[in-house]
């Protein structure tokens, strides 16, 4: 969500406030929200819950070394095992091996969130724009949309046997989660236009590929990135799931197969890295989609 | 076009409106509206005409028909003799009709010179640089200070309302169609924004329809005052602005001033009275 | 009149009509086995393989197995995480001590947590719902949130200046302005259950819609993933309407005129 700079806190004469306004820009913004943060006690408790939470962890699970809790590593462990040199399972922050999997696995997610957007953004723009479209290609997207994605795991191996038969169903199950987020609010992004300003447009003469370009792509690009970071996180969540079922490097087989392996400390290793990886990669979108559309971050009257 | 022969010297003078029996029925859900009642209005080339009259009586669907958002059901608009509004044609919305928006329709994702230049652009009649050229100009012209580069988010209603003047301006239009432009502001605010369009009014002669409900606003900008009856909306009275030109503020104080204002007030009151008691929602 | 206007306008017909046009590629691109298509059974093996399913007793015993496992899960989602969501929006402290662990933890893919589930609970089947139950429980906490927020400053102003107490002013103005974002939020919680249900039936279950599609697949009954698949989509489907109308019920405030 963009913070808005309240007309209180700008500089009062024109000079400061050109100034000012030609040195706002994404990393500004990010310092201002930054120093803003560290001075808030808000800020202090929410690390607070955090600590908390790795101290309910490690109290549970070592200390107190509860019933079922016992069985599950704990935070010194997974620690002791993720910063060691030679680690007991091969994976640590010391070993290319795990370099690899995050690699496999963010690899896969950038192909299909890629191909979701090339695909998906045109197509929710274009399903938003002309009902005629919409009219033949919303009941197909509705009839197929509820089949869960990884209910797809099946149809997906088999479509792709004879074509790269290893990563093809990883990458089209990711896609076709982010896929659907991203077609669905790109649609509801140009529906969500004001009607007004295609009358504008069409008085001041636009023909309809500027009003495509100058209107619908514009007007709908906030609910795009909110789509596109949407697709991520389901894509993301997709990626995990059809690694665990059939994959053979990346961060969801990791899991599996340590715990196959009974490798504990591993399992967790993993889990966080996804946590992290997955948070950046939300952020990454949001801080482009900041960028490109500077006129909801500057200033609101 | 009309050619005048006493002016064969200068150019044919533009934007004479003609509204001719005009009729508007909606039918949302079954439901017939008559929304606009046989309107006959005439208004000739660079007039200042405004419209006013209680909220729904129909104002905003001539202001449509003229600018080519919607048919009509009965009779026909002519812009300068050419038919542009008919039971069974209406001409695509154009540059020779510009409509100005009550809230306003500066895309908020360009920045102003974007939006200024955006008409020329896109018609193809000026490349991007010579665009923006004329958007530097025009927006130094009509006093306003460097804001080509800001967003509409950063300024004020009535700076926002201004440069849509100018996004209009900039195309040469026949016609200017205002509708209800000063209405979210504050008085204050509104009457500066009068003022500017009054400025540029004198300056560029062109024709305007100009739709509100603030009957101190129609007296202060019109040159002719037509009052609509409640829907159906009906053509109740013209009346003729005869106030000199060029006008400040002052001329709200003057005598011919009030007795204007008194005529125009009785006749709008009665019609304001009955779609008050008939429960009238609001338009936007 | 009207009904018949619906029926046959054209929205509808070019929705049949592209409907219709998908199934004969889709038929002829199996039979023909073009590309994609060249392993995946035609919708006429899979209508055939229906028939024989729904004689077959069992199918049924797996659409409950799902359904109990979905409830479970989404149930307990909502009991711990509409009032938790409730608590947060109340108190500004509380918010900022559970919003940042709960930040941590959302971007783990539920799915992630399949293997500790395993390990911590006693069956197979509480692991199966635990997971379940993080998959709908962050979507949920997040909509009570949102919605919570977005109630008008205005009317709890207006309620303090009547003098109403604070636990009037829960439940009478923070509860039913959040319900809206709370049926949401069960909407879209539903369809990530789903997903979880799915697919942790697929890695560890052994009965369900979600096992069923994959036993079918490892069988090599393949019509028979395809019928899996569709009646999973249409349990969805049910579940998420079943949803909306009594959120409809209990909202009748927000019914459009």
């Amino acid at each position: 969500m963009a913070v808005s700079i309240s007309r209180s806190q700008r500089p009062q004469t024109e000079d400061r406030e050109r100034k000012a306004e030609s040195k706002v820009g994404a990393f500004s913004m990010l310092a201002f929200r930054l120093r803003q943060a560290l001075t808030q006690p808000g800020t202090y408790v929410g690390l607070l819950g955090i600590i908390s939470m790795v101290l309910l962890w490690y109290v549970l699970t070592e200390l107190l070394a509860l019933p079922r809790f016992n069985k599950l590593p704990g935070p010194v462990a997974v620690w002791k095992e993720f910063t060691s040199r030679t680690p007991t399972y091969g994976i640590s922050i010391y070993t290319p091996d795990y370099y690899m999997h995050i690699f496999w696995s963010v690899w896969r997610v950038t192909q299909a969130f890629f191909w979701a957007t090339i695909l998906g953004v045109p197509l929710g723009l274009f399903m938003g724009w002309r009902k005629t479209f919409r009219d033949y290609t919303f009941p197909i997207l509705e009839i197929v949309r509820p089949i869960p994605v990884l209910a797809w795991v099946p149809i997906a191996i088999l479509m792709f046997s004879g074509i790269a038969s290893r990563e093809a169903p990883i990458i089209f199950l990711t896609f076709l989660a982010a896929f659907y987020a991203t077609v669905l609010n790109t649609m509801l992004g140009v529906e969500s236009i004001d009607e007004v300003y295609f009358r504008a447009a069409r008085c001041l003469g636009a023909k309809p590929r500027h009003i495509f370009f100058r209107v619908v792509l514009p007007g709908a690009l906030p609910f795009i990135f909110t789509g596109l970071q949407i697709g991520v996180g389901v894509g993301w969540f997709s990626l995990v799931a059809a690694e665990m079922l059939s994959g053979e490097y990346g961060l969801g087989f990791l899991i599996w197969d340590s715990y196959v392996l009974s490798q504990f400390q591993v399992i967790i290793i993993a889990m966080v890295t996804l946590g992290v990886i997955g948070y950046f990669f939300s952020a990454a979108i949001r801080i482009v989609g900041n960028i490109l559309m500077q006129w909801t971050e500057r200033g609101s009257v | 076009m009309s050619n005048n022969p006493s002016q064969s010297s200068a150019p044919a003078p533009e934007g004479a409106i003609s509204i001719r029996n005009v009729s508007k029925i909606y039918d949302p859900e079954g439901v017939n509206v008559l929304a606009v009642d046989n309107c006959s209005i005439d208004i000739a080339p660079g007039e200042f005409c405004v419209i006013v009259g209680p909220s729904g009586c129909g104002k905003t669907t001539l202001l449509n028909a003229i600018a080519g958002f919607h048919n009509i059901t009965h009779g026909e608009i002519l812009l300068d003799g050419k038919a542009i509004c008919t039971p069974t044609y209406t001409a695509p919305p154009g540059s020779e009709r510009i409509v100005v928006f009550q809230n306003g329709a500066l895309f908020p994702w360009s920045t102003i010179l974007d939006n200024v230049a955006f008409g020329p652009i896109v018609q193809g009649t000026a490349t991007k640089r010579e665009a923006e050229e004329a958007a530097h100009r025009l927006l130094a012209e009509l006093g306003l200070p460097d804001i080509a580069n800001r967003y509409p988010n950063e300024l004020s209603s009535g700076m926002r309302r201004r440069v849509e003047i100018a996004r209009a301006l900039i195309n040469s239009p026949k016609v200017l169609l205002l509708d209800e432009p000063f209405r979210a502001m504050d008085a204050l605010t509104k009457g500066v924004a009068q003022e500017f369009l009054l400025q540029v009014f004198d300056r560029v002669r062109k024709t305007v329809f100009f739709i509100t409900h603030d009957l101190e606003e129609a007296l202060f900008l019109a040159d002719h005052i037509l009052v609509m009856t409640t829907r159906p909306g009906r053509i109740k009275c013209a009346l003729k602005v005869d106030l000199p030109r060029p006008r400040t503020f002052h001329v709200r104080a003057s005598k011919r001033y009030l007795e204007l204002k008194s005529e125009i007030f009785a006749a709008v009151r009665e019609e304001a009275a009955k779609a008050f008691a008939a429960g009238e929602r609001e338009l936007a | 009149m009207k009904f018949r206007k619906t029926i046959f306008s054209a929205t509808v017909v070019r929705g049949v009509i592209s409907v219709v046009s998908l199934l004969v590629l889709w038929e002829a691109g199996s039979r023909l086995h073009i590309l994609f298509l060249s392993a995946v059974p035609a919708p006429s093996e899979v209508i055939s393989s229906l028939e024989k399913i729904i004689r077959n007793g069992k199918f049924w015993n797996d659409w409950l197995a799902s359904y109990w496992r979905v409830a479970e899960g989404f149930i307990a989602a909502q009991i711990i995480g509409v009032p938790l969501g409730l608590a947060m929006a109340m108190n500004r402290n509380f918010y900022n001590f559970v919003f940042s662990p709960l930040e941590v933890l959302r971007p783990i893919p539920p799915l992630a947590w399949v293997p500790t589930a395993i390990i911590f609970w006693p069956t197979t089947e509480l692991s199966i719902a635990f997971v379940i139950f993080l998959g709908a429980f962050f979507t949920v906490v997040l909509n009570v949130l949102g919605g919570a927020r977005n109630i008008d400053e205005r009317m709890l102003r207006a309620a303090a200046s009547f003098g109403s107490r604070k636990s009037d002013i829960f439940w009478k103005i923070i509860l039913p302005s959040t319900l809206p974002s709370i049926f949401t939020g069960m909407a879209v919680g539903m369809g990530i259950t789903w997903e979880v249900v799915v697919a942790a039936e697929m890695i560890a279950g052994k009965s369900g819609l979600g096992y069923l599609t994959w036993a079918s697949y490892v069988g090599g009954n393949y019509p028979q993933i395809i019928v899996g698949m569709i009646s999973i989509g249409i349990a969805g489907y049910l579940s998420s309407a079943l949803i909306r109308f009594v959120g409809k019920k209990v909202t009748p405030w927000q019914r459009q005129q």
